[in-house]
């Protein structure tokens, strides 16, 4: 699989008969028929399901870019991400233990302290996050394939490792916005505090992630490298400065994802980023791995998957379920949603 | 430095020259036959260490069993667990009380004691451990094909990927299984959280007495040993065969091995399938020994221990990977308590045993970026590894081409 190819031109693309993009989607087909279903059903419930879905799709969604952004530049499963992630929690609530911050503060002071939460979260994980890839990743650049990923899973135990000696009992974070707090009420869906704060930090994220790679010297140095990185460094791009931002932003995202996990969730505990890591993975493949807007969109399925499968399934086949979407994407449509664009899309 | 591993080295061959092959094969086999009475000799109390050396044998098997998928044929499987879950449980279904009502309750009894040590009636199905195994390894290779056959046209770290995900979901099939599969019919398949137990002692077929494990070791030693020996025999042969040289041709090139007339599908189904059974093999095995199968040991870090075996003791070499296995097994058991007095030294106050998996995913990394050919490397999967760096290395390609004129390993 091409991480990065060139989008074929216009004219070369022919336009296919109905039933072979059926077919070729059947799975999406599938996705959209059962929703229809559920929401034909029981309605209120299912767009509950799917408001609880897209909130949670957000944290998601900031993870799969995180390993898009890396995929798409070194055609690496960055293995280790999910407990990037999982320090990103950990230091964020940790502040907030440190600092005695509670739900009673005064208003500023609570703000406050979320704000610095998610830069020092970001901060860590970024820092985490290069950190692994020199260690772990670039000593192997020229090694095959595997070799990396292997490292990856051995960086990847440790660090839950290091999560374990933190914290070896899952713990509370101060719920600092309230989350099972009402906001208002669309369709009768009760839209509660957690959801309004988990879009509010994630789409200014979003838009500054897709600005930066797409209208930056830096983000256009980062594309090169993703295309070649041998005619990008001849071109005098400094590729191993520009993988080490990718990993520097992946971590960013990552750090974000976990404060507001953190918040949104209640709890944490150290092997919450091996389950997330794998979740959001599948959201990068869901929206064909390499393409940043496709890893929001997969994170979002994702998350309403889940919450759909949590209602009708129970809980207990949910990560069952996860997984299973996971191989039968990667097994017969590994370019996933938008595979066939560019990274940039 | 280099100096240093070189005498080493050569020290290492000259004591290896001493004595011929089949004769170093003689001395080994007979320690490892001798191993529980040198035990006795050397140990007041020998049981612990030799319960170690008994699950030990099982983790050899699999390992041994997974070096044939990632070793041999080059493909990452992250899923190996999904293997011995389900080598666990055949030996839970077909030999333990967890079908009460089969046959009117009275259950059937295959070469077993009929009835219980109290002499009452023992319902569910019962088969004697020896046929056991092998179904267990049959049912689990035919698993592995059917896992394996969609992934055939991934490779890479996609396969990585998909076998991990098969690693999690099997087990999370068996633990919501507790009234029929997918909600089809009531039987009950694993008992949950609980797990099935108690499972059958091994008895031999000709005998209606079990094994006394715990109490008794040695017996289970020497079935545990017979089967890894069965095991070396088999992976040893099938190296050398002709699916052996395809498994490698497909590792080194896929292209150029499907050129050159490799069957692709049925070279990589047949490493599947085979690591598959291995790993049924040895868990319808440690299932017995352990005397449960719970849900609970059948998760991922159990797939990336046994892949550390295989990648730091050398990927593709037999002894490379026995030896990893006895390594890792016996420093998880023993070597980490030895470490306990470390983090106090730090000012840090924590159990080193309880970060195991942490300090196994720290040997994989330093492995693979200082020696990813492992401990005893294979020769010809070391100059694979190094292939970037020896390339335009005068003395290195000479070596190779050297290489290609040899037609075994080793």
């Amino acid at each position: 699989m091409e991480a990065a190819s060139i989008p074929e031109s216009p004219a070369a693309r022919t336009r296919k008969p109905f039933g072979t993009v059926i077919l070729d989607n059947i799975l999406w087909v599938l996705l959209a028929a059962a929703l229809i279903i559920y929401f034909v059903q029981d309605p209120k419930q299912t767009l509950d399901d799917v408001k609880t879905g897209l909130s949670n799709g957000t944290i998601w969604a900031l993870i799969a870019l995180g390993y898009t952004l890396v995929y798409g530049i070194i055609e690496l499963i960055n293995f280790a991400h999910g407990e990037v992630f999982m320090i990103g929690s950990f230091v964020s609530v940790s502040l907030w233990q440190t600092l005695g911050v509670t739900p009673d503060n005064a208003f500023i002071a609570i703000l406050g302290s979320m704000l610095i939460g998610l830069i020092l979260a970001m901060l860590a994980s970024s820092v985490l996050n290069v950190m692994i890839e020199r260690v772990a990743y670039k000593p192997l650049r020229n090694a095959p394939k595997l070799a990396p990923l292997i490292t990856a899973i051995g960086m990847s135990f440790i660090l839950q490792n290091v999560g374990l000696l933190w914290r070896p009992q899952p713990d509370s974070s101060p719920d600092l916005i309230g989350s099972q707090k009402d906001y208002f009420k669309v369709f009768g869906v009760a839209i509660e505090h957690s959801d309004v704060f988990a879009f509010v930090v994630t789409v200014p994220l979003l838009v500054g992630l897709l600005w930066f790679v797409g209208s930056t010297r830096y983000g256009k140095a980062m594309r090169a490298t993703a295309q070649d990185p041998d005619a990008a460094r001849l071109m005098g791009i400094n590729v191993d400065r520009t993988i080490s931002l990718t990993f520097l932003l992946g971590g960013l995202l990552a750090g974000a994802a976990g404060m507001i996990y953190a918040l949104y969730n209640g709890t944490i505990q150290f092997n919450q980023g091996f389950t997330a890591g794998l979740i959001a993975f599948t959201a990068a493949v869901m929206g064909g791995i390499g393409n940043l807007k496709g890893a929001v969109v997969g994170g979002l399925i994702i998350g309403v998957i889940q919450s759909i499968s949590d209602t009708h399934y129970g809980q207990v086949w949910t990560p069952a379920v996860v997984f299973s979407i996971l191989i039968l994407i990667m097994v017969f449509k590994p370019q996933g949603l938008f595979g066939e664009e560019t990274r940039e899309g | 430095m280099s100096t240093a591993v070189a005498t080493v080295r050569s020290n290492a061959t000259s004591l290896r020259r001493l004595l011929p092959d089949w004769a170093w094969a003689v001395v080994f086999l007979a320690l490892a036959i001798l191993y529980p009475y040198i035990l006795d000799v050397l140990i007041a109390s020998p049981d612990d260490l030799l319960d170690a050396s008994i699950s030990t044998l099982g983790y050899i098997i699999m390992a041994l069993g997974l070096n044939i998928v990632v070793g041999f044929a080059g493909l990452l499987d992250l899923g190996y667990v999904a293997f011995y879950a389900i080598g666990a449980f055949v030996i839970g279904w077909l030999g333990s009380q967890q079908f009460p009502d089969v046959n009117g309750g009275k259950g059937i009894h295959i070469l077993t004691p009929a009835k219980s040590a109290f002499g009452s009636d023992l319902p569910g199905i019962h088969i004697n451990f020896f046929f056991v195994i092998f179904i267990a390894a049959a049912f689990t290779a035919i698993w592995g094909v059917i896992l394996g056959a969609p992934t055939l046209r991934l490779r890479g770290d996609y396969l990585a990927i998909v076998t991990l995900a098969f690693g999690e979901i099997v087990p999370r099939i068996f633990e919501n299984s507790t009234s029929g599969i997918f909600g089809i019919g009531h039987t009950d398949f694993s008992n949950g959280r609980q797990g099935i137990t108690p499972i059958d002692k091994i008895n031999f077929p000709w005998s209606d007495t079990a094994f006394k494990y715990p109490l008794e070791l040695k017996p289970v030693y020497y079935v545990g040993l017979a089967m890894v020996l069965l095991v070396i025999f088999f992976n040893r042969r099938l190296r050398d065969s002709r699916m052996g040289r395809a498994w490698i041709a497909v590792r080194e090139d896929e292209v150029a091995a499907a050129a050159m007339g490799v069957n692709l599908v049925r070279t990589k189904l047949w490493a599947y399938a085979l690591g598959a059974a291995l790993g049924g093999f040895a868990g319808a095995f440690l299932a017995t020994y352990t005397n449960t199968v719970n849900v609970d040991q059948f998760e991922f870090g159990f797939s990336v221990f046994i892949l550390s075996m295989v990648i730091i003791g050398g990927m593709g070499n037999i002894w490379g990977v026995i030896l990893g296995a006895i390594a890792l097994s016996m420093m998880n058991r023993y070597g980490l308590k030895q470490l306990n007095g470390v983090p106090e030294k730090f000012g840090l106050d924590f159990d080193v045993t309880s970060i195991n998996f942490g300090i196994f995913g720290f040997f994989l990394l330093v492995t693979m970026v200082l020696r990813p050919e492992g401990i005893l490397p294979s020769r010809r999967r070391k100059l694979e590894l190094h292939e970037a760096e020896i390339e335009g290395d005068v003395i290195a390609r000479e070596e190779m081409s050297q290489l290609y004129d040899v037609r075994h390993e080793q």
